[in-house]
């Protein structure tokens, strides 16, 4: 199991770093916000961070709506082989 | 260019691939090689306003009309052939070599069409010569999904052409232009381009075929089907508003399927519906502005999406699945694949700096401007699903996330080389869109790099990163499950065989009683006429010469009974 330690991303440190840097420019994201005129052609991006929020809420949004489309549309990966066999 | 040499250039594709399956292999590798090579570099010496036409049966065919509009096409379509056939160079398949080199032929000839006559040959060649690449995975999955995908593209061609008939009919013209979709002609035009478009509820053989294709057959038809379909719509349906709904909805629906489904290539599938959205919203809104963003878009998507399929195609090639419950890890036995995956993620993700960030910008800019902000707000949502299922889900599952345990070969070296001039593409039009720019159909007034848009497009894009980490680290993000997920597809692959399997039961049960019953009814005829006919019926007996004396005397004596009390 040294192999493991031969890649970079096998460390969990590394990782959090990642997570951590992550974080930092996307919070340099937002108050950069702050620095520079608006000229918006809708009126929501007058909002501070508009794009930063809408993208955080609608990717979970997205996500999260998928596990329940699953709820409707999930079948076994051999479904539609089956279907020709027993027919 | 003098007038003699000028003939349409999907021909050089066409016709040259004729004797390709005739070469022994050595040979054939050069040879296919040139054939795209040399096609771009005719392209490019064409001029807008170069044309050539043909008298046919009274018509006059114009097959070869360049302008501005299909020259964007015709470069990236020609760049793409160059790339798709570098890509599958080390393979050694006769049909696959012949019918890609064809159906990029057709697909290019397609976009020259300046009649409707010549678009239509075209366009039933693009179908007919692209479904070889899905058979030739040469099992009986790809062979059903083939058959489904052919017939699908066949009634796209046979409704354009009754579109087509009824036009000229109308008409007298059959000019490919602007058609509009008032009349039934324009309509069934539409909907034939709307089937290779992948409208919503049409769109579905796209997810169904391309994951089914050959892991190079798939780069080839990532690029053209598709593209053409847009270009059509943008020749025949400029400003038409019922495709800025149609669009916003193909950006929306198939990135929630993308979330949940297994196969990386059908997530690609999916993605690429979702881009062709963008591009059908900035026909439908149809003025400069958004018309050059769907040119533009259409440029970038082909090389980026044909750069993800690449490296999709890679994985496939080297360990025999694209599916991401048997994937990860692959980064530490594949880095430049995974390197050249991240670029074309970095690129449909319209990353600053990257090639989809060049383009997008001007659809997105012209829905605001149109003042369609409900459209907006879904594409900035749709921007973050792309974000979602290409720009974090391929890479991570295939080449991270959880350690597969494969240590796979690195691609062969002329994918790599195919993947790398791609990426190499995708960059240099990020960080210096001029010469797309300027081959754009209108003027082009649209600054990409502008304080705003860097900032609120790395907002958006680092945000739904750091949205990704949270559902990682709570656990809240789905699984990969190995599993079918229904679609649209269920209909004719499910629906109506069980539907049209019970009809055909009912018939058969009632056939049955109705025969039963007959056979009954006739079987009780003939034992009925056994019994008085047969051996011993009364009818068959043969009486003596006494018997029939006394039956006559009897009937005598009735009578005579009858006469006289009468």
């Amino acid at each position: 199991m040294d192999k493991k330690s031969e890649y970079w991303l096998d460390q969990p440190g590394n990782i959090k770093l990642l997570i951590r840097i992550t974080m930092v420019i996307s919070a340099g994201l937002l108050f950069a916000d702050l620095l520079y005129e608006k000229h918006p052609k809708v009126a929501v991006e007058y909002w501070f961070g508009f794009y930063g929020f809408y993208g955080f809420i609608c990717f979970c949004a997205i996500v999260l709506a998928g596990k329940y489309l699953r709820k409707i549309v999930m079948r076994d990966e051999d479904y539609y082989e089956r279907g020709t066999k027993d027919e | 260019m003098s007038d003699l040499l000028l003939f349409n250039p999907g021909l050089i594709l066409i016709l040259g691939a004729l004797p390709l399956p005739f070469l022994p292999l050595a040979l054939r590798r050069i040879y296919v090689m040139a054939l795209p090579v040399i096609t771009f570099a005719y392209v490019l010496g064409l001029d807008a306003g170069a044309s050539q036409t043909l008298s046919y049966f009274g018509y006059e065919l114009e097959v070869l009309r360049v302008d501005r509009l299909s020259l964007v096409w015709a470069y990236v379509f020609s760049i793409a052939a160059c790339l798709g056939v570098l890509y599958s160079l080390h393979q050694d398949d006769r049909l696959q070599d012949t019918t890609a080199v064809i159906y990029a032929g057709s697909g290019l000839g397609a976009v020259f069409a300046g009649d409707m006559i010549t678009l239509f040959v075209f366009w039933e060649l693009t179908a007919i010569s692209s479904v070889f690449l899905i058979w030739a995975n040469r099992n009986e999955r790809a062979y059903r999904a083939g058959m489904r995908y052919l017939i699908i593209q066949i009634a796209s061609g046979v409704i354009l052409l009754a579109g087509v008939l009824l036009w000229i009919n109308q008409t007298g013209s059959i000019a490919f232009n602007a058609i509009g979709i008032e009349s039934l002609a324009g309509k069934l035009i539409f909907i034939a381009f709307g089937i290779k478009c992948a409208f919503p509820l049409l769109h579905n053989w796209l997810q169904d075929a391309y994951p089914e294709a050959t892991a190079t057959g798939t780069v080839m038809l990532s690029v053209f089907t598709t593209k053409l379909a847009v270009y059509a719509l943008a020749r025949g349906y400029a400003g038409t508003d019922i495709l800025i709904y149609i669009g916003v909805t193909m950006t929306a629906f198939p990135i929630f399927f993308a979330v949940i489904e297994n196969n990386l290539r059908k997530v690609l599938a999916y993605s690429l519906n979702n881009q062709l959205g963008f591009m059908v919203v900035g026909i439908g809104i149809g003025s400069e502005l958004s018309l050059n963003g769907t040119a533009a878009h259409a440029f970038v998507h082909i090389l980026y999406k044909a750069l993800l399929f690449m490296s999709m195609g890679a994985v496939l090639h080297r360990t025999g699945t694209t599916k991401a419950t048997e994937l990860g890890g692959l980064y530490k036995s594949m880095p430049f694949t995974t390197v050249f995956c991240t670029i074309g993620a970095m690129s449909i993700s319209a990353f600053p700096l990257f090639s989809g960030f060049i383009a997008k910008g001007m659809v997105l800019t012209a829905a605001a401007g149109e003042g369609y902000w409900g459209v907006w707000l879904v594409l900035v949502m749709a921007s973050a699903g792309v974000m979602e299922h290409s720009g974090i889900k391929i890479p991570y599952f295939a080449f991270f996330a959880h350690d597969s345990g494969k240590r796979p070969k690195e691609a062969p070296l002329n994918m790599l080389l195919a993947m790398g001039i791609t990426a190499f593409l995708s960059i240099f039009l990020g960080v210096y869109p001029d010469p797309l720019y300027d081959i754009l159909p209108y003027p082009v007034d649209f600054a990409p790099y502008t304080i705003a848009h860097v900032i609120t497009q790395l907002q958006l894009l680092m945000f739904s990163v750091l949205a990704f980490i949270f559902l990682i680290k709570s656990g809240l993000y789905p699984d990969e499950i190995p599993s079918t997920n229904l679609d649209f597809d269920v209909i004719y692959r499910r629906f109506a065989p069980k539907v049209i399997q019970n009809i055909g039961r009912s018939i058969a049960t009632v056939d049955t009683g109705f025969r039963k019953s007959a056979l009954e009814l006739i079987g009780g005829i003939m034992r009925w006429v056994e019994r008085t006919h047969g051996q011993n019926g009364i009818l068959a007996k043969t009486s003596t010469a006494g018997v029939m004396i006394a039956w006559v005397v009897s009937l005598l004596v009735v009578y005579l009974v009858f006469y006289f009390i009468g």
